[in-house]
């Protein structure tokens, strides 16, 4: 469904709602992986991203999202200053990720304290953003939800202990996918809440044995 | 929110209101959102644009790679053509402001999109200082171009790499022309026409950027769309009618976008980017960022 406030809007730094904005948003989005600002961070441009990127500023775009700037930030603009200024080790490749993958795709590998990931991401357009895989695992994140993604051992009753510890954070669960390879193997959780979640929700989620990884996405849409 | 601008006049119509009306309804309906909420957004919208042709008007800015920036101050005080002292030359110098602080990643609103940028608020906010009239009409002007906006989107494409520009500059030239015929007290038909009228000239425009980027010819691109959307405002309030209905003009639009080769679809491989000139440019000035960011 298309809304009138995607048409007017967004409002953000220019030059391109799909190499600027959505690349913004991106980097927003793996920030997440890692709660805060990552230290250090590999950046693999593929396709469009890779050939034109450059002139759209879809590196600034990209490293200020990891630094939690928003699209409409004008410190997009020295981004590339303001992150060799605060010590961070962001750098930057042209790679190819196959026919298959969005002409503006992203890989972006991170680092923050002992925590690492990995996401690849593409920008659809008008700013609009799909996370396409997380840590080897494919998913299908447009990010403008507040989203819980996990992976855990396929144990009866897991969706209603997960369902459980929202429901204690005043979390309403806007949509839920669940999906595994075989039975008994690992089961994947994509979960879109309305209310952002605490870090601690993904902390609780975490804590139960039966969990091997949890991540907490802040919803980058308008 | 409607799928057809038909449906909208229909019901605009029959409850005797405006567009921009019952827009705001369907919106507020499909988002969970109160009205109020709705235009705060878009007064906030209207701010942002209206400071991306201030500082677009001054002239002093260039797009990373140099091709473009301080073309819109030329308007506003070089020497004079026929349309000097007009509001039309002023929509085309706010066009091509809001556009050049695009090119160097200043902060606009992209309505619809970042490269279709500057045709919208250079005609409502040209016309509105030129006729006097407030933000609170201006404001739902911008609920009608975003309904016109969403039935483009829902029935042919709001993107350059899928329909071409004028899926870009067309676009945003008819969600002008649509709403500025609002904010002049044009009847819900009348936005129809004035939507037809500017959207059929634009047809078959091709996305061609100089280096795949937002730059050259997107800058003039949105003077031009805003002088399409003037055209279409003039004609439609002096009663001309478009015997196409405007749903019918945005769906040709779609099919000649699907059908349109992929060189002139935002990806530099035909059109004006691979002329002798145009690669040239694009190859010198590619290398210039490249080297400014080394």
């Amino acid at each position: 469904m298309v809304s009138l406030l995607d048409i007017i809007g967004p409002v953000m730094v220019g030059p391109s709602s799909s190499h600027t904005a959505g690349a913004c948003r991106l980097g927003l989005l793996a920030r997440c992986l890692v709660g805060g600002t990552p230290e250090k961070a590999r950046v693999e441009l593929h396709g469009s991203f890779a050939r034109t990127g450059e002139g759209h500023g879809t590196d600034k775009a990209i490293v200020g999202g990891l630094m939690g700037f928003r699209p409409d930030d004008e410190r997009l603009r020295t981004a590339l200053d303001i992150m060799e200024h605060e010590g961070l080790d962001y750098q930057f490749e042209k790679t190819s990720l196959g026919d298959d993958a969005h002409p503006n795709t992203v890989r972006i590998t991170l680092e923050r304290g002992d925590r690492t990931a990995q996401m690849v991401g593409a920008s659809l357009g008008a700013g609009r953003v799909l996370v396409n895989e997380i840590d080897g695992y494919p998913v299908e994140i447009p990010g403008n939800l507040h989203t819980i993604v996990l992976v855990a051992e396929d144990v009866t009753g897991s969706v209603a202990r997960i369902a459980g510890i929202l429901a204690d954070a005043s979390c309403n669960i806007a949509t839920l996918k669940l999906s595994r390879k075989e039975r008994g193997g690992d089961a994947f959780m994509v979960i879109e809440v309305d209310e952002q979640p605490d870090e601690s929700v993904r902390d609780a989620i975490r804590a139960l044995s039966w969990v091997k990884w949890a991540f907490r996405l802040d919803k980058v849409g308008a | 929110m409607y799928r057809a601008l038909a449906d909208a006049i229909r019901d605009a119509e029959a409850r005797g209101v405006t567009l921009s009306q019952v827009a705001l309804e369907a919106e507020a309906k499909d988002q969970g959102r109160t009205i109020e909420s709705i235009r705060e957004a878009l007064r906030r919208a209207l701010v942002v644009m209206r400071e991306s042709v201030e500082r677009g008007m001054i002239g002093d800015l260039k797009s990373s790679s140099g091709l473009v920036g301080g073309d819109a101050a030329k308007l506003r005080t070089g020497p004079d053509g026929p349309l000097a002292n007009t509001p039309f030359r002023d929509v085309l110098a706010r066009a091509i402001a809001v556009q050049e602080v695009n090119a160097a990643m200043g902060v606009i609103v992209a309505a619809p999109t970042a490269g279709g940028a500057g045709v919208l608020p250079a005609v409502l906010t040209g016309i509105a200082k030129a006729r006097g009239i407030d933000d609170e009409r201006v404001i739902d002007a911008l609920a009608t171009a975003g309904l016109i906006g969403a039935v483009v989107a829902e029935r042919a494409s709001l993107s350059g790499a899928e329909g071409g520009c004028q899926a870009e500059t067309g676009a945003a030239a008819g969600m002008a022309a649509g709403a500025a015929v609002e904010m002049l007290g044009g009847s819900p038909r009348q936005v129809g026409h004035a939507t037809a009228l500017a959207q059929q000239g634009t047809l078959g425009l091709v996305c061609d950027p100089l280096g795949g980027l937002v730059e050259l010819p997107c800058v003039f691109r949105n003077a031009t769309g805003a002088a399409i959307a003037m055209a279409a405002i003039e004609m439609a309030m002096a009663g001309i009618e478009f015997a196409i209905p405007a749903d019918e003009v945005i769906d040709t639009m779609g099919e000649i976008g699907a059908n349109m080769d992929v060189r002139y679809r935002e990806t530099a491989g035909g059109g004006l980017a691979a002329t002798p000139t145009g690669r040239r440019l694009a190859k010198e000035r590619l290398y210039e960022i490249k080297r400014a960011g080394a």
